[in-house]
């Protein structure tokens, strides 16, 4: 077995080799050396291995895996703070185009740092915080260690590798073009084994549970990795141009592309974002209110109704466009009958701390949960709303669809993150509890001005957008030129990057607390048994 | 592992039983608002599907009862607005372009129409006010390089300059004179230029002598410029692309080509006309001179 592995590793480090002396753009060229030294360090690494007498029976590693959710923590921490910063770079790119350099143009301009950021916030930091609390919950409550060994490993550093590989390609201008899924063939292809490894490890945890039932969490973890391999594999469907290249061809043309283009589009919202981030909240929510879950029939019901309406609800991005009006109309009716499948989860979260109300006085990580429910629950209402064509008329196209995404990501993702991370911080290092509670409060009145601020303002400077542009005067013609809206966007988009860089400052200090908490000496055990 | 059933001494409900890690559920039954809210949405989208177009068919889809579409939608509020401004557009269609700033009705709506076509079409290049770029003409100035008449303008607008679209577009080309001229003389022209505007005879010293030999020919005897061939006027202390030492240099050198589209290709006559009214009222424009 390990010289199978040693073989594939040593073959995979020469074929990366191969393309990247016929690489025919530097995007290429820079990802195949760079699988070249990965493969070549895990060659190393499993030669020093080979040869070794086999691990005795009874010498089995037991307990809880928690090393990739330790590395995972770190890394949501680092991927976070990396994209609350290239935000901020580009939200006062946005208001001031000087800061679009020339020295760095087709590198560092808005075009190739905006990508960069969607990415870094939702795939590295929200898809780091995703697998690790998933690795992290389905151990507990399945009652087992994680199945297949090492393989939870190869998904961690896979998954950054993936990351690195779509991030150096946006700046170098690999990119297929379609938001939110722009890496291009390869990586999709990379991106693609590396997440079937992931189901592998999950589903292998849950069918080795010990406890009857799945909990909750696992469902909504489940549908999450399930339908997300499903929307990346059908909506990358591409053909490269060249096998040593790194543009392809989209399978799927016009409105055909633009449709399933947002079908995945939605639902990344509805899978990664809401399913999955769920899962992380039917978990630690209860764990940290001490409470049982408010109701065990809601939750069938918002779940299954929840993933059977929201796959429905993507055409509404295309709304007045080719897109025929019939799925038009589908896309806008299943959006907002998705709301009270979305509330489901609110209600669940929010009235799990009944006798616990007080907690939101004395916990501050339960009262990043609470804000980051009431944001969920804003942003689930505003999301239909958006969704009917005619409010859909106005707001598409503006600064307001952005104010709408950040109060989900900023308010609800991340948020929940930020109490996950504080919640497993202290327990994966096997220390009492986190440095400063000052900090943790700190931190979050910080991201919540944050937010306000740039909710508030893109909410203004949607509206006012829209409004101006169909403004027209009684003959009918129109009153602006694109260029007077784009001028009067400057103080929404001032207060816009203040709002981010609080919630920047407050990821800094929730930073320095991990650091701080990790330098306390260690006081409890972090090998835990599985529970029986 | 326990599947006791308990009651929740808080909310006096009884919990499932089932215990993951600590974590119980409680039995509560579903919220009633919460249900009768998500039947009435569905309820809401039933009617909606069967109101407007909604469900696949075949070869097409149900067209709704209501008989609304997007594209319907866009052609009634079109053609609501082309029906009150169809006579406007025919009397700017039908009145001699010399004698519509006469009628101050239909001058106002040529205004109106003008500066919102204006600003979706020219404010690219020529800014949102009009006042233009290094490189795209201000038209707010008396200063105009093809004539600056009501005729003038609708002329331009309607062919454009300098594309390959239109075979009635202006079109001039000026010698790259880099090609024509050394070094030393390009530099020499630069300076004299340069000095034309601040009173300098065009044809006097060395300088003059290449201009006379080199530019004269369309920039004139006096620097005043040839509106014939769009060669603008040299003397005054408007520059479309630059009056500094290095940017001249490099028009000399290599010339310049401004491009503007044949606009009559994408704006019908009224159209044309209203943004030529708009721009000629934006304070430069020129009367016909007297016959």
């Amino acid at each position: 077995m390990d010289y199978v592995k040693l073989a594939l590793l040593a073959l995979v480090a020469v074929l990366a080799a191969i393309a990247a002396n016929f690489a025919r753009d530097m995007a290429y060229q820079l990802h195949a050396l760079l699988i070249m030294a990965v493969a070549a360090i895990a060659f190393v690494w499993q030669l020093r291995r080979t040869g070794e007498p086999p691990v005795p029976a009874g010498a089995v590693p037991t307990g809880y895996m928690d090393g990739p959710v330790r590395a995972g923590v770190i890394a949501t921490a680092f991927w976070g703070i990396a994209g609350f910063l290239v935000g901020v770079f580009i939200a006062l790119q946005l208001t001031f185009p000087e800061l679009n350099f020339d020295w760095s143009e087709g590198y560092l301009n808005f075009g190739r740092l905006r990508p960069l950021h969607t990415s870094a916030v939702i795939f590295a930091f929200g898809g780091n915080a995703l697998i690790a609390t998933s690795l992290y919950v389905v151990q507990r409550t399945s009652g087992v260690r994680l199945w297949g060994g090492n393989l939870a490993w190869v998904v961690f550093w896979g998954y950054q590798l993936f990351i690195v590989m779509a991030a150096t390609g946006y700046l170098l201008g690999a990119t297929q073009s379609k938001e939110y899924a722009e890496p291009e063939w390869y990586v999709d292809l990379f991106l693609t084994i590396i997440w079937v490894f992931y189901l592998a490890v999950f589903m292998g945890t849950l069918i080795t549970r010990r406890e009857k039932h799945i909990y909750v969490a696992n469902w909504f973890y489940l549908s999450f990795i399930v339908t997300v391999a499903m929307l990346h594999v059908v909506n990358n469907l591409s053909i490269p141009v060249s096998i040593f290249g790194s543009r392809s061809i989209q399978v799927f043309s016009g409105v055909q592309d633009a449709m399933v283009q947002w079908w995945y589009g939605h639902n990344a919202v509805g899978f990664f974002l809401t399913a999955g981030f769920l899962g992380m909240m039917y978990y630690f929510v209860p764990k940290q209110a001490n409470r049982p879950v408010y109701s065990y029939k809601l939750s069938i019901v918002h779940f299954w109704s929840l993933i059977f309406i929201y796959i429905w609800a993507g055409p509404h991005h295309l709304h007045y466009t080719a897109l025929p009006d019939w799925a038009s109309t589908l896309g806008m009716v299943f959006s907002v009958i998705l709301w009270m499948p979305s509330w489901g989860g609110m209600i669940n979260g929010l009235m799990t701390l009944q006798g616990a109300w007080d907690k939101i006085r004395t916990d501050p990580i339960i009262r990043f949960f609470v804000a980051s429910l009431a944001f969920y629950g804003m942003s689930t209402f505003e999301g239909p709303m958006m969704s009917i064509r005619a409010v859909n008329s106005l707001s598409h196209y503006t600064e307001w669809t952005i104010g709408h995404v950040h109060s989900g990501a900023l308010g609800w993702n991340g948020l929940i993150v930020f109490g996950a991370i504080y919640y497993l911080t202290p327990k994966l290092w096997g220390r009492s509890r986190m440095y400063s509670e000052a900090a943790m409060n700190a931190h979050f009145w910080l991201a919540m001005i944050g937010i306000v601020l740039y909710a508030a303002s893109m909410w203004v400077a949607g509206i006012m957008q829209g409004l101006q542009w169909r403004e027209v005067d009684q003959n009918g013609f129109l009153v602006n030129a694109f260029a007077d809206t784009v001028g009067a966007m400057f103080p929404m988009y001032l207060v816009r990057a203040l709002g981010g860089v609080l919630y920047l400052g407050g990821a800094l200090i929730m930073v320095w607390n991990m650091v701080m908490t990790l330098r306390q000496p260690q006081t409890l055990a972090t090998t835990i048994q599985p529970a029986e | 592992m326990s599947d006791e059933k308990r009651t929740d001494p808080v909310t006096g409900l009884e919990t499932t039983g089932h215990t993951w890690d600590g974590i119980e559920e409680l039995n509560t039954p579903l919220p009633r608002w919460w249900l009768w809210v998500f039947y009435g949405c569905i309820v809401w989208g039933i009617i909606y599907v069967i109101l407007f177009p909604a469900w696949p068919l075949v070869t097409g889809a149900t067209g709704g009862v209501l008989g609304w579409s997007t594209r319907g939608q866009v052609a009634d509020e079109i053609a609501a607005v082309d029906e009150a401004n169809a006579p406007m557009y025919a009397a700017l269609v039908d009145t001699d372009p010399a004698e519509i700033e006469a009628d101050p009705n239909l001058h106002g709506f040529a205004v109106n129409a003008g500066a919102s076509i204006f600003a979706t079409y020219c404010s690219q290049c020529h800014g949102s006010g009009a006042a233009g770029a290094v490189g795209y003409p201000n038209l707010l100035d008396d200063d105009w390089l093809w004539g600056g008449t009501l005729e003038d303008v609708i002329y331009t607008v309607n062919h454009g300059i300098r594309n390959e679209d239109d075979p009635d577009a202006r079109w001039s080309q000026m010698p790259a004179f880099g090609e024509l001229l050394t070094a030393g003389e390009i530099s020499t022209l630069v300076a004299h230029v340069q000095a034309m505007g601040e009173g300098t005879d065009p044809l006097s010293g060395e300088g003059g002598q290449i201009y006379a030999d080199n530019c004269a020919s369309c920039h004139g005897d006096d620097g005043t410029g040839d509106r014939f061939v769009g060669a603008p006027n040299l003397v005054d202390a408007i520059w479309l692309y630059g009056g500094d030492t290095a940017t001249l240099t490099e028009t000399i050198r290599n010339a310049r080509f401004g491009v503007m589209p044949p606009w009559g290709e994408r704006l019908d006559e009224a159209e044309v006309r209203a943004v030529a009214i708009y721009v000629h009222g934006l304070g430069g424009g020129e009367q016909p001179a007297a016959e």
